[in-house]
């Protein structure tokens, strides 16, 4: 099968086609039907692909498709590398996306872009297998721009929407900084190396000087900010919950956000070379992680707390990465996309079950109306929280535990992130299924669990946050960490862990000690005390407001580039397009004119007057010719 | 020299010709009378034509006279036409009211 891997990215490309053109003109089952179909026949070839590559020593596999660009001493070839880091996201990819398919089925059925909504899902679903897929930069920079496309696409879903508008656009002018330093990062590498193949430039990696490849791992980095929503390009991530919520889980936590991850751990080699590049992700991840979990404490809105959330997990990879933990980070990656993508379908199931309604405050005493979505969001909540034995807890600890050999400082912003993730989900999950009923009566009689298809996906990811874990169980526990040593192949550099076994059963149980209490603590407050979050902004203690408002961060990143900008503008519009452009445009025209109002009055009609004017003309240039010789 | 008489005569004759002609275009308002000027000049081309022709014994212009002749012969024959439906029209051949085109 893994010959055969082309067929991976292949099957969403024809579903992208067969709904693009005709989506509209089949009906609505058929459309979700072959999108789902697609998707599930990738995740099909993925799995047989991935025990042919477990039962084989061969562990790099590369599989040219066709020669792509052939200019001079530029060979690109378009291949496919099929390792145990791209067969783990073939997984994740085509199977969250199946699931998170079916879920839309129901989500969208009333929706008249039903077929419009499929046909960019599997488009992404397409970009999204390149990037992990390619064998190069480049494939990966085209999946990466076309993954960047379809969040554009399905952010603005709802385009009559301005706000939803502006979101999409946000997200993409974002990417964009992002998507240059990637750029420049992969002209760095061709410069230096010669080549943009991942086997050859790894390769070569330590032929090179360190600055050069810091440069290149910095530069990447900021490629993967943009993409990951790490500081200071975050902002954009939080604004895309305008999409809807089957994207915000599949695009916006499970898949595209991990990208940068993705890259970062493809490029291990220049991470674990470069001191100072690996020391920026660690810190930048930390910062981020913190930074957005303590925003997320005071959010009202059901999409939003997770989106807060979900950038602090990344934060929490990317300080894994940082401390060269990149499997952790992996497994991070995989535990994360099963239960933020449970969180987000769940919530999706409870607006839909809202008729509408993010709002936390308008919610309340849902887990009696809708059973199962209770069920499955309170295990992914327990799973994100680091409660043992479920997923997010070996993930997390890994991280933490890597990061603590590491430096203490980050390990402490690492765990107080930690904590704080467990105080806002579970402070959304009182607030939201527990006390009184905070709704309109429409809303309250509209009330209902959500159909099979969106029921499914919610047991089936509940089940993988729960048993997630055993892909990396602890290895001082005598048990085998699978997802270390299935990556071990595509570490380069080995960075083996120097904690005795004393130190690791302390810092575990100190997690899971701060995780219960934490937990303890939300309960006294949301449900003994009954605390709810306030009404009115002004009723917010100043400190309060500055985190409600998160920090200000999008008032600031206004004021010190969008205003500047503006005014810029507004200058070069008034000045050079006005008076300058339009001016000279304008003033060949009049010149035109006047030359043209002279010149008419010998226009007169008298054939006279036209022979003499010829005759003269002829006397002239004879005579001319005459003189000049 | 051609039988005689030196080129310069035929040079001469022809530019009188020409002149004659071109004056004339210029300066009468009668259509019929600015038709034969017109004419006038293109025998003057002709008649240097033939004569240089001759000069250097050479076919080449004599042919070249004789398309010319034909060609005018198709242009007089619509000149005229042109000349008598101006006249139904305005019941005269001056040139000066023919500016109904001008504004």
């Amino acid at each position: 099968m893994i010959k055969l891997i082309a067929l991976v990215p292949l099957f969403p490309l024809i579903g992208f086609l067969i709904n693009g053109f005709v989506g509209k003109k089949i009906s609505k089952g058929l459309s979700g039907g072959i999108a789902s179909g697609a998707i599930l026949a990738s995740f099909i070839v993925s799995v047989l692909a991935f025990i042919e590559l477990q039962g084989s020593s061969q562990k790099e596999n590369v599989i040219s498709v066709f020669s792509w660009i052939n200019s001079g001493t530029l060979q690109i070839p378009f291949q496919f590398l099929y390792d145990p880091l791209s067969s783990l996201f073939l997984l994740i990819i085509t199977g969250i996306g199946f699931l998170i398919h079916i879920y839309s089925i129901g989500y969208m059925h009333d929706d008249e872009g039903f077929s419009r909504f499929f046909t960019y899902l599997n488009l992404f679903v397409f970009f999204m297998l390149l990037l992990v897929l390619g064998n190069n930069y480049l494939i990966t920079f085209v999946g990466w721009e076309g993954v960047g496309l379809c969040s554009y696409l399905l952010i603005g879903f709802w385009y009559k929407n301005t706000a939803y508008n502006n979101a999409a656009k946000k997200a993409f002018i974002m990417n964009r900084i992002g998507d240059l330093g990637f750029l420049l990062g992969i002209i760095l590498i061709f410069v230096t190396f010669g080549s943009i193949s991942y086997t050859e430039v790894f390769d070569k990696a330590g032929t090179v000087s360190t600055s050069t490849i810091t440069a290149i791992a910095l530069l990447l980095f900021i490629g993967a900010m943009g993409k990951s929503a790490q500081l200071p390009l975050y902002t954009w991530l939080p604004d895309a919950m305008a999409g809807p919520t089957p994207v915000s889980a599949l695009i916006h936590a499970a898949t595209m956000v991990t990208a940068g991850i993705f890259m970062v751990v493809r490029s291990n080699v220049f991470y674990s070379i470069s001191e100072v590049a690996s020391q920026t992700v660690a810190i930048v991840g930390v910062l981020t992680a913190l930074f957005a979990a303590t925003i997320g404490l005071l959010q009202n809105d059901i999409k939003k707390i997770l989106a807060y959330s979900t950038v602090s997990q990344l934060g929490l990879m990317f300080l894994g990465l940082g401390v060269g933990a990149f499997s952790s980070s992996v497994f991070h990656v995989t535990t994360h996309a099963f239960f933020k993508a449970l969180l987000f379908l769940g919530a999706g199931s409870v607006i839909h079950a809202m008729g509408g309604e993010q709002d936390i405050r308008k919610m309340g005493g849902l887990s009696g109306k809708i059973k199962i979505t209770f069920i499955t969001m309170l295990l992914g909540t327990i799973a994100i929280s680091g409660l043992p034995p479920f997923s997010g807890f070996f993930s997390k600890d890994e991280i933490l535990a890597h990061t603590y050999e590491h430096s203490k400082t980050l390990w402490l912003l690492g765990m107080i992130t930690s904590i704080l993730t467990g105080f806002y989900m579970f402070r959304m999950l009182f607030i939201v299924f527990f006390g009184k009923f905070r709704g309109t009566h429409a809303q309250e009689h509209h009330l209902h669990e959500s159909p099979p298809s969106m029921t499914f996906p919610l047991i089936v990811l509940a089940a993988l946050s729960v048993i997630g874990g055993v892909l990396g169980l602890p290895e001082f526990w005598g048990l085998p960490n699978w997802m270390h040593h299935n990556l071990e192949p595509i570490i380069k550099i080995k960075n083996p862990s120097i904690l005795s076994h004393e130190t690791e059963w302390t810092l575990m149980a100190l997690a899971v000690a701060s995780a219960g209490a934490v937990i303890f603590f939300a309960y006294t407050l949301f449900m003994k005390h009954k605390v709810l979050p306030v009404e009115k902004e002004s009723q917010l203690k100043p400190w309060q407001k500055v985190i409600y408002n998160k920090y200000y961060v999008d008032e600031f990143y206004d004021m010190i580039i969008r205003k500047p900008l503006d005014a810029i503008s507004t200058t070069f519009y008034k000045f050079l397009d006005l008076q300058v452009i339009d001016g000279i445009v304008n003033g060949v025209g009049t010149a035109v004119k006047s030359i043209g109002s002279l010149v008419r009055l010998t226009q007169q009609g008298n054939i006279g007057f036209y022979v003499i004017s010829m005759v003269m003309g002829i006397v002239f240039i004879v005579l001319l010719t005459f003189l000049v010789k | 020299m051609i039988n005689g008489i030196s080129i310069n005569y035929y040079l001469l004759l022809s530019t009188v010709l020409f002149i004659i002609g071109a004056v004339g275009v210029m300066a009468r308002r009668n259509s019929i009378i600015i038709f034969m000027c017109i004419e006038l000049m293109l025998n003057a081309v002709n008649l240097l034509l033939v004569a240089f022709s001759t000069l250097h014994n050479d076919a080449a212009g004599q042919v070249f006279v004789f398309f010319i002749m034909a060609v005018a012969a198709a242009e007089v024959a619509v000149g005229l036409a042109i000349l008598s439906m101006i006249y139904r029209n305005v019941k005269s051949i001056d040139t000066d009211l023919l500016s109904n085109l001008k504004n």
